[in-house]
């Protein structure tokens, strides 16, 4: 019998190996979408910079599925409501092993399985087409009152940007998840305070966002979005049911993890010179070797 | 139909013999349960009672609506499934969303609303969240056209212009109970999204005279005719019957070409009737003239170089005033006589070549 001591010891060994695994993971999704940027010159880099955290810890600590068969049955479902977030989901789909990484080079092109704007006709692992923005919340209540009437363990995780607060269909969607106790339902909002037309708060105030959910009966947590220890324990808080649906509000920043671009001037849609991208990525790896 | 909110309307005492054309006044039924003229056959509710007997067989056959249940007959539904009822509150857009969602996990939806409120109010998550994956959500609307006299809030004029534009939507505006009770098995059989026009509340029965089969995507000749050849959709095609007797009495004689699948339009059945020597051609329907099956017809045949006199019975391109039905039908020229009265004018019009016609 392993003493009580030597247990917690192996615990938090596994912890930390786990942490690093997460750690190397987002590395490999923020270098995933430098990469496909590179290809196109352009991309929604900042943004899926900014997130790669959260998409390390859902898909490699907090979601089932199977890479060789994405539309399995048993599968957590994975909504990208935020369609040009794509360049982000299609690193991580390439770091899951769902998409071959040598589609990579194909991003934005012709033909490709990996269009700019995520559809779900065009890339396996790609449950809805997103894109036309604020309706992620509101397919899923019907997803997961589908997984509810088919007696399904799977979850539903929806990620959805700040910009999307503004649609109404997002609260209309607030109030039916609530009403009909979906706690199969994991909304991850990315607030990293920027939308088209500029700073998300000054465009159309949507805080204090946790006391807003709250209010409409959700399990609120809100993270550092960046923390992977603080996703990995926000994660494990929404498994535990409990009748409501779950909202983990992350505070992003975007470009996170290369800092030549974190504090380039805020925009929606930042601008990355040729040259830059291979800098971007030399930063990334240097960033995290240290 | 103009007025003005400063010029106040003759008190009813004063009236006498009354409004319009020396009838009397008649009164806006808030929400008419019933669209049936005085004596008509009728039927409660086919769509809920068809469907409900259908979910028996379809376990995988949900029932949805936006507090719309008892005005779009889903109630008989639910009744019969409670538990696969879905009530969303007044939320159209989370209405058709939500029935996306269901729709990927490999329930069959039916999503009920008014017209109105499916394409003006949740248009894009139709075309994007439903229609754009090809999912198989049913969207069953009542209230289609000018079948109330709410007012424009409620009357959906350019809701086939609408459905007609997007993509892999499946549209149908059903004739009598019969049609919808023999439509709800097609459209649940049919894989992809189906935007169907509902009849609701006692509804009339008029196609089992004429031995009719619903079948989707094509349209039915119910009678022929010399003069003129009707070619109308949903409840116009009662209001075409109608009009072959009056025309008759005049010495036309009229076929009734029924389409009910608006689309994909039978092409091949409405070319084939279209290229009969001799008859002027009229489209008939509850709709805009802007963007329905009018418009459908004539490009049709002007693409297919099949060109006989071309008319368009249809509402105009205007906010549509508040009243009783059967005055608005009047006065836009819908009902079975206004109809019977404007085609005569045409056809008589026709036979002086330089006379211009409407």
């Amino acid at each position: 019998m392993p003493t009580q001591n030597a247990m917690l010891e192996a615990t938090k060994v596994a912890d930390e190996q786990r942490t690093v695994s997460l750690h190397e993971r987002a590395y490999r999704i923020r270098r995933n979408a430098l990469a496909m940027g590179a290809v196109q010159g352009q991309g929604y880099i900042a943004q899926a910079l900014g997130v790669a955290d959260i998409l390390a810890v859902a898909y490699f600590h907090a979601m089932r599925y199977r890479a060789t068969d994405p539309e399995w049955d048993g599968r957590d479902r994975f909504l990208l409501s935020n369609g040009h977030f794509a360049i982000a989901l299609y690193a991580v789909l390439i770091e899951a092993g769902i998409v071959p990484e040598d589609e990579l080079e194909t991003y934005g092109m012709d033909d490709s399985r990996l269009p700019m704007s995520g559809m779900a006709s065009y890339t396996p692992g790609m449950e809805i087409s997103g894109g036309s923005l604020g309706h992620g919340l509101g397919i899923a209540v019907g997803y997961c009152l589908a997984l509810k009437r088919k007696q399904s363990k799977s979850f539903v995780y929806v990620m959805y940007s700040d910009g999307e607060l503004d649609e109404g269909l997002t609260w209309e969607a607030a109030m039916s998840a609530s009403h009909w106790k979906l706690d199969n339902f994991v909304a991850l909002i990315d607030v990293n305070k920027m939308q088209a037309d500029g700073v998300s708060t000054e465009v159309l105030n949507f805080e204090p966002l946790d006391a807003k959910f709250e209010a409409f009966g959700w399990h609120v947590q809100r993270v550092d979005g960046n923390d992977i220890n603080a996703l990995v324990t926000a994660f494990d808080a929404t498994r535990s049911g409990g009748g409501k649906p779950h909202v983990i509000i992350c505070d992003t920043k975007l470009a996170k993890g290369v800092p030549f671009l974190e504090t380039r001037e805020k925009a929606h849609f930042i601008r990355v010179e040729p040259d830059e991208w291979q800098k971007a990525l030399d930063l990334l790896e240097a960033t995290a070797q240290r | 139909m103009k007025r003005s909110k400063y010029v106040r309307p003759k008190r009813v005492a004063e009236q006498g013999e009354g409004s319009e054309e020396g009838k009397p006044r008649l009164t806006t039924s808030a929400m008419i349960a019933s669209i049936a003229g005085e004596g008509q056959r009728t039927k409660a509710a086919p769509f809920g009672h068809a469907l409900a007997a259908l979910a028996a067989e379809r376990p995988e056959i949900v029932g949805m609506t936006a507090d719309l249940g008892k005005y779009t007959d889903l109630h008989i539904f639910a009744k019969a499934h409670p538990d696969r009822y879905y009530q969303m509150g007044m939320a159209e857009q989370l209405l058709l969303a939500a029935a996306a969602g269901m729709a990927h996990e490999g329930f069959i939806p039916f999503a009920t609303t008014y017209a109105v409120f499916a394409t003006r109010r949740a248009y894009d998550f139709m075309h994007q969240a439903i229609s754009e994956e090809g999912l198989p959500v049913k969207i069953v609307v009542a209230l289609p056209g000018l079948t109330t006299g709410y007012g424009p809030s409620h009357q959906a004029a350019e809701d086939l212009a609408l459905m007609r534009a997007m993509p892999g939507m499946t549209v149908i505006d059903p004739c009598d109970a019969l049609e919808i009770e023999q439509a709800v098995p097609q459209i649940a059989a049919h894989p992809g999204p189906v935007y169907m026009r509902l009849l609701r509340g006692q509804v009339p029965l008029m196609l089992d005279e004429y031995n009719y089969q619903f079948e989707l995507g094509k349209a039915k000749l119910l009678r022929d005719g010399s003069d003129v050849l009707l070619i109308s959709t949903g409840l116009m095609t009662m209001r075409a019957l109608e009009a072959v007797d009056w025309l008759k009495s005049n010495k036309i004689d009229a076929a009734v070409l029924h389409v009910s699948t608006i689309k994909p339009l039978d092409e091949q059945t409405i070319l084939k009737e279209a290229a009969k020597s001799g008859r002027m051609v009229v489209v008939a329907e509850n709709h805009s003239i802007i963007g329905g099956l009018g418009e459908a017809v004539a490009g049709l045949l002007l693409r297919s170089g099949v060109t006989p006199v071309f008319r368009q019975v249809a509402l105009p391109d205007e906010y549509l005033d508040a009243g009783a039905l059967p005055t608005l039908h009047e006065r836009y020229g819908i009902s079975g006589e206004a109809m019977a009265r404007t085609i005569t004018t045409w056809l008589s019009g026709r036979l002086v070549p330089k006379r211009a016609v409407a």
